[in-house]
């Protein structure tokens, strides 16, 4: 799909990076004049799928996240986090509300809050490889809703 | 991410404020430790006026107070949250485990 703007991002799984990581996504996703709302609920995703690539994905190294936002049609934003970590056996249970790997300061709420946020969520993973999350978003401009 | 305190007759009110999100969860999290520590309250409430980012790392937090305080059987409640923390503590369903004062 032919994307109207992107951005393309790359940073160590620093965990200073999260709140870097969600900043930036909102400056960006600014160019759809999006709802503080709609803004949070970007800045929530985008910080939830980079703190699973920081806890899961490296648990023990530093390794490395790209961060992608495109534009597509009619106000849509797409987000993809990938790593290049340890990859997730089974997705469909990784995804489950409160199952976590992280211990007790995890609570296994990530995904439950991507899915709730966005439009769209899907979890590519190879055990070994790494992880991409991809999810869409419509923004509704202010200016079209005025 | 800032801590700030309150305590009289036995409830510990902790006014969050800044950015509760994994990086600063750690710390946040051995902050409150140490607070419930001292000040070994009944009640605990977890003001979040001042809070203008939370994600599933601010829930962990909850529940890790929410433990804390059921095992010595006192209460903890959130109040005032508002905007993206509110929408946050909506979507996780936390509000079951760590109720949200009403009418604050």
């Amino acid at each position: 799909m032919n994307a109207i703007n992107y951005i393309k991002l790359e940073f160590p799984s620093l965990s200073c990076n999260e709140a870097f990581a969600r900043t930036a996504a909102a400056a960006f996703a600014a160019h759809l004049d999006p709802t503080l709302e709609e803004l949070g609920d970007v800045k929530t995703a985008v910080s939830e799928a980079v703190t699973n690539c920081i806890v899961h994905a490296y648990p023990d190294a530093v390794g490395r996240i790209g961060l992608r936002l495109r534009i597509l049609h009619d106000g849509q934003l797409e987000i993809a986090v990938r790593d290049w970590g340890c990859g997730i056996e089974d997705v469909e249970q990784a995804m489950k509300p409160l199952y976590t790997t992280g211990g007790d300061e995890r609570g296994g709420m990530g995904f439950t809050i991507m899915e709730s946020f966005m439009d769209r969520l899907r979890v590519r993973s190879r055990p070994g490889k790494g992880t991409t999350v991809v999810m869409l978003r419509t923004i509704r401009s202010r200016r079209k809703r005025a | 991410m800032n801590v700030n305190t309150a305590f009289s007759a036995g409830r510990l009110t902790l006014y969050l404020s800044g950015e509760l999100d994994h990086h600063a969860a750690r710390e946040a999290a051995r902050t409150i430790d140490e607070l419930l520590d001292e000040y070994l309250p009944r009640d605990c409430a977890v003001d979040m006026s001042g809070l203008s980012f939370m994600d599933s790392s601010g829930i962990a937090v909850l529940v890790r107070i929410s433990r804390r305080l059921r095992d010595v059987g006192g209460r903890v409640w959130i109040e005032n949250p508002s905007g993206q923390p509110r929408r946050v503590i909506d979507a996780s369903g936390i509000d079951r485990l760590v109720p949200v004062a009403a009418g604050r």
